[in-house]
């Protein structure tokens, strides 16, 4: 695929936000991997001739962050937390069903376009075991609930986040990372069980905060 | 001790995350009070109140922003540090999507307070949810002129932008984040110059964590001495504890600092099946470990370090019996392997040697010899690496020795797997009889 003028615009838009521009070169590069489903020499080119920077100075900076991709993902990211806590409260049970029905293995992308990939802490431990799709939050899973997601993924069925927005696609995320007004803030699943464990506690038990002391 | 929901009073609104919720729940009269004094009171307050960094190292917030020159004529940023990616941090993610104004208001009056008017929220990118939810807070302040130019007819001007980060845990080290700000790869730079005085392009910047950012809005509309009616002389306030592991009620719990692990357990029903504590860890993979007998010390920054850790992150991971420590180690340090930026060799390599020799262990072929041939890899890193993340890499190991060297004996020549069987630990039903 091919960058379009829009993109070309959108990355001068980018550049335009911050001091000095060379700044948006993080969110530059999840803009050209929106286009591409992964990061190109192509897509590295166009964000260094916007910051005037040669392309192996942007390819440095591209290299050495894990969520830019030299593989594309056409449809799908699928990532399972497999850190310690995670891990042994079940990711790694998690991880390895999905390998099964993916037929593919750590970072790989099988032929539907789906990429597997082991995850570090997603900060979302309490919810563990985590997976993520297209980074959105699948938090509790088990290994059926995952296998089911990626079913249901398969045949185009609507999958909600559980914390977050209905599954759009890969590149979907990684245009909002770039720009992220994407008009889905709303999801009223935002807030779960689990955020509000303690609140609800105190709540039943007639708990909270001391009041401001007189003097203010 | 009670808990006490203050940052987290009123996530069962679910319009909060707007400004509207937020408003009418007192959000932003915090700002409009500050706009009114003089920045270097708001800093005085800050301090008067005690509050230290919730990003893990406990540092007083008010003394970090009274070292950036004031009135030298020079640009000053702030920068949120939103990157929470340390194994088992879980409460500035949550803080971002339930209440992003609270952090957005807190970004304002910190702004003003250390002169700076441009501030950066640096997110990591893994939390697109997150990520919208502040810039969406972010577009609404600026749409009601809260952010913008001559806020609230002070005459202080203030342009935020929500930055994404792309996946590196390095890049919450300070000096890290700032390279990536600046579009290079995230590796720490030599300190001093501290950021106070050489930060983000090399102009005085303070850095920040979330939570830490997220206090301010509370303290300055409700003053010092509400604040310090929480916690200890030591420690005051309020803290967001995230429980997680093998706990009835993992989430989280907002309580003073002070209160015991044993009480937040309780509040969050105990440990599942009613089996027993093995370890947990304070705040973070990078504290060490502790054990049962620690739970009725009280969470602060001075007893976790009496008791030979840290406070840490303050998002508690709770492991029962059925967990191999070895095992756990081991994947905290492919963690540590994985991210070490690589800049320096203690912890390229050390890091590289020391996960080598673990899952040896883990896999049962340990030696007598290496069990000691891991402490000397330990001690060759801590205080010989570039930055914390090669201190941290060499904390999980002789920590989990000092209370299990009796597992670790017994991977010479047994596994993980076989001394516990894996699917004890999981937390589904899936899992075979414990
Ligand atoms: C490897 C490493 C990772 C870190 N990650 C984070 C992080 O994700 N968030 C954070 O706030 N602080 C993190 N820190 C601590 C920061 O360097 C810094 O101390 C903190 O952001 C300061 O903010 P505070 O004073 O408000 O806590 C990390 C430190 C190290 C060494
Ligand atoms: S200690 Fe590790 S992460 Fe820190 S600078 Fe050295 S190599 Fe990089
Ligand atoms: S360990 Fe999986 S989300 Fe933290």
């Amino acid at each position: 695929m091919t960058l379009t003028s829009t993109t070309r615009v959108e990355l001068q838009q980018l550049a335009a936000q911050y001091p000095q521009p060379r700044s948006a070169l993080l969110p530059m590069l999840h803009l050209v991997q929106s286009v591409e489903g992964e990061v190109t020499a192509e897509g590295i080119t166009a964000c260094a001739e916007v910051l005037g920077i040669t392309a192996a100075e942007a390819t440095a900076v591209a290299t050495f962050y894990t969520m830019y991709k030299r593989d594309a993902v056409a449809k799908h990211h699928i990532g399972v937390c497999t850190n310690t806590l995670c891990g042994l409260l079940g990711g790694d049970a998690v991880y390895d069903a999905l390998s099964a029905r993916l037929g593919v293995g750590h970072n790989q992308v099988n032929a539907d376009g789906f990429m597997l990939e082991r995850i570090e802490c997603q900060a979302a431990c309490t919810h563990a075991p985590v997976m993520t799709v297209d980074w959105e939050f699948m938090d509790d899973v088990t290994p059926g609930t995952a296998v089911a997601v990626v079913d249901a993924l398969s045949r185009g069925e609507q999958v909600q986040a559980t914390r977050g927005p209905v599954i759009r696609s890969f590149v979907a995320t990684e245009h909002t990372l770039a720009f992220p007004l994407d008009g889905l803030a709303a999801a009223d699943n935002s807030v779960d069980d689990k955020m509000l464990a303690g609140l609800r506690v105190a709540q039943e038990r007639n708990m909270s905060a001391p009041s401001i002391p007189q003097e203010h | 001790m009670a808990l006490t929901p203050v940052i987290t009073e009123f996530w069962d609104d679910p319009s909060l995350y707007t400004l509207d919720g937020y408003k009418s729940h007192g959000g932003y009269v915090a700002l409009a009070d500050a706009l009114k004094q003089d920045p270097d009171s708001i800093i005085a307050t800050v301090k008067d109140s005690g509050l230290r960094g919730r990003g893990g190292a406990g540092f007083p917030t008010g003394l970090k922003w009274s070292f950036v020159p004031q009135n030298d004529g020079k640009e000053h940023y702030l920068v949120v540090n939103a990157d929470e990616s340390e194994p088992g941090a879980c409460k500035d993610i949550p803080i971002m999507i339930a209440n992003p104004h609270a952090l957005v208001e807190g970004v304002i009056i910190t702004s003003y307070a250390i002169r700076a008017s441009h501030a950066f929220i640096y997110i990591r990118g893994e939390v697109p949810h997150a990520i919208r939810r502040v810039a969406l807070a972010v577009e609404q302040a600026r749409a009601a002129g809260l952010i913008g130019n001559d806020i609230l007819g002070s005459g202080f001007d203030l342009n935020i932008v929500v930055h994404a980060g792309a996946g590196a845990y390095i890049c919450g080290e300070e000096t890290a984040l700032l390279d990536s700000l600046e579009g290079y790869r995230g590796q720490p730079r030599l300190k001093p110059p501290f950021p106070a005085v050489a930060g983000l392009y090399a102009s005085p910047t303070v850095i920040n964590n979330v939570e830490t950012i997220a206090n301010i809005p509370y303290i300055v509309g409700r003053g010092v001495d509400w604040f310090r009616q929480f916690g200890t002389e030591k420690s005051p306030g309020f803290k967001v504890f995230a429980v997680s592991g093998h706990v009835k009620r993992p989430g989280i719990y907002e309580a003073p600092l002070g209160i015991t692990m044993r009480e937040l357990l309780d509040y969050a029903g105990g440990m599942r099946d009613g089996r027993p504590v093995k370890f947990w860890l304070p705040g973070g993979s990078s504290v060490p470990m502790l054990t049962a007998e620690h739970l009725d010390i009280p969470l602060t920054y001075e007893d976790m370090a009496a008791a030979g850790t840290m406070l840490g992150t303050g998002t508690p991971m709770m492991f029962d019996d059925t967990v191999s420590v070895v095992k756990a180690v081991t994947r905290w340090l492919e963690f540590y392997k994985h991210e070490s930026c690589g800049k320096c060799t203690p912890c390229r390599e050390g890091t590289y040697w020391i996960t080598g020799v673990l899952e040896k262990f883990e896999h049962g072929h340990g030696s007598s010899e290496e069990v000691e041939t891991l402490v000397t890899l330990c001690n060759q890193i801590s205080g010989r690496s570039f930055c914390a993340l090669g201190d941290a890499a060499a904390t999980p190991y002789p920590a989990a020795l000092k209370y299990f060297r009796d597992e670790f004996d017994a991977a010479i020549t047994t596994s993980a797997d076989e001394q516990f069987n894996p699917s004890a630990s999981y937390v589904f039903a899936e899992a075979v009889s414990r």
